[in-house]
């Protein structure tokens, strides 16, 4: 199995199913940041069968995780100080995310309206559901596919 | 600054005193003649559309103001590709307040987002058409004598109707309302509207047979089954005569029950009904003035006399 070294500071993201972990890598903007990551796909998982992991060598407050609550409210932020892990964070969903997904709805404003940011917002926290601010048209699993991967 | 984008973007105390203003309007037209001496409206209409633009501009025109605007989109810059952003920020610097009507949904917002005079959604796409619903509120309250403590019948496509959800979702914001939905299994109201319904422990009933509880009914709103909704013609065809109110049926319904229809008709009311007093769907036409006129002036902060 392939090893990756522990980190003194930063962030590690676990229980990431797999195959996700690029997406989230994108949101997060770490491919313009200079900060060490590691990017672990496929690991084994007892629960999971088969996760991804991220690992960000970074000041722990320096990134912005509400996106992460949105793509998977699932995974495990773990906050890692002196190579220890401090605390386990809890993530909410964010109650608008802007650039992540794209409406589906053809009818909508935002297919033509050109440099229009794609913002939805948390309509029912309880369902997770997400509505396109312009539209309302609510988000679906199926629209998001090609943003991310 | 104040928009209307969707009928919530008011409370239900402002929905209060907008309609005190226009029930005020009603009775004195002549004291608000003038109150918008100086002010334009730019009313760009993307798509066609006869009452709605022509009441819009009538309530300015009653008020004392001026018009100006396009009313299809090969007449303005939309044709040469220029964004609805761009549009209003060039509008935001001839007139005081724009109406715009556009075939996109959400069009209306990306216009306030980017304008500095207050935007007045008068329909995007099959999305949010609000000045209906408050002509529709507006029309219940005048007629009804109250918006509380009713049963309102919403009659014919209540899948793709956008005036229906919209005054649904604005009726659901006042104390006992009872609503019933009369349509055929295929246009039935859609699964967020009985969601949102449910998750407030409002009360509704789904019939097919308009005749099983017209009699019931305080409010019967009737709407057109839209040609443009259907990809299949046989579809429509087979739907598009579903309902028809007549003398027959009305006369099973209470005395002081009243009849509003958004316009256009087709053939789902009968002409016949037109002349009975419960008709209520051309004085709705009127109250839709008299409310537009109560908004322009609510939106660009104009007192009454």
């Amino acid at each position: 199995m392939l090893n990756v070294g522990k980190i003194e500071e930063g962030l590690v993201l676990d229980h990431i199913k797999a195959g996700k972990s690029m997406g989230i890598y994108k949101h997060l903007g770490l491919g313009r940041s200079d900060y060490t990551v590691a990017l672990i796909k496929n690991a084994r998982s007892n629960a999971m069968g088969k996760k991804d992991i991220l690992k960000v060598e970074c000041d722990p407050d320096a990134l912005n995780l509400d996106v992460i609550a949105f793509i998977d409210p699932d995974i495990t932020v773990n906050v890692i100080r002196n190579g220890e892990i401090v605390e386990k964070r809890k993530l909410a969903l964010p109650k608008m995310v802007t650039n992540v997904i794209r409406c589906t709805n053809p009818r909508c404003i935002s297919t033509i309206e050109q440099e229009l940011p794609q913002v939805f917002y948390l309509a029912d926290s309880r369902h997770k559901v997400y509505r396109c601010r312009y539209c309302d048209e609510r988000h679906t699993e199926k629209g998001s596919k090609s943003w991310f991967q | 600054m104040r928009h209307l984008l969707k009928p919530d973007d008011f409370t239900v105390q402002e929905l209060n005193a907008l309609f005190d203003l226009a029930a005020d309007i009603e009775k004195n037209p002549e004291k608000y003649a003038r109150v918008c001496e100086g002010k334009k409206l730019a009313s760009c209409f993307y798509e066609p559309s006869t009452r709605t633009r022509l009441s819009t501009e009538t309530a300015m025109l009653n008020l004392g103001g001026k018009t100006l605007g396009f009313s299809d989109a090969d007449s303005s810059s939309a044709k040469k590709g220029e964004s609805v952003a761009d549009t209003i920020r060039v509008i935001s610097c001839f007139a005081d307040i724009a109406a715009i009507r556009h075939p996109k949904e959400g069009a209306a917002m990306v216009a306030a987002l980017n304008s500095s005079i207050p935007v007045i959604n008068c329909g995007d796409g099959g999305h949010q058409h609000p000045t209906q619903t408050l002509t529709d509120l507006m029309t219940i309250r005048s007629t009804l004598g109250r918006l509380s403590n009713f049963t309102v019948g919403l009659c014919g496509d209540l899948k793709f109707g956008r005036t229906v959800h919209s005054l649904i979702n604005a009726l659901a914001r006042y104390e006992g309302i009872n609503f019933v939905f009369i349509s055929p299994p295929e246009l039935q109201v859609p699964d967020y509207i009985t969601d949102m319904l449910d998750d407030r422990n409002i009360r509704y009933d789904i019939y097919i047979n308009m005749e099983d509880v017209i009699a019931r009914l305080d409010i019967l709103y009737m709407t057109r089954v839209q040609r443009e909704r259907f990809f299949n013609e046989e579809e429509y065809i087979r739907l598009k005569d579903f309902y028809i109110l007549d003398a027959e049926k009305m006369k099973k319904a209470k005395n002081n029950m009243y009849v509003l229809h958004p316009l256009p008709r087709v053939n789902e009311i009968s002409v016949e009904v037109d002349k009975d007093p419960r008709a209520a769907y051309f004085r709705q036409v009127q109250y839709g003035v008299y409310v537009r006129m109560a908004l322009i002036m609510t939106l660009l902060g104009v007192k009454a006399p």
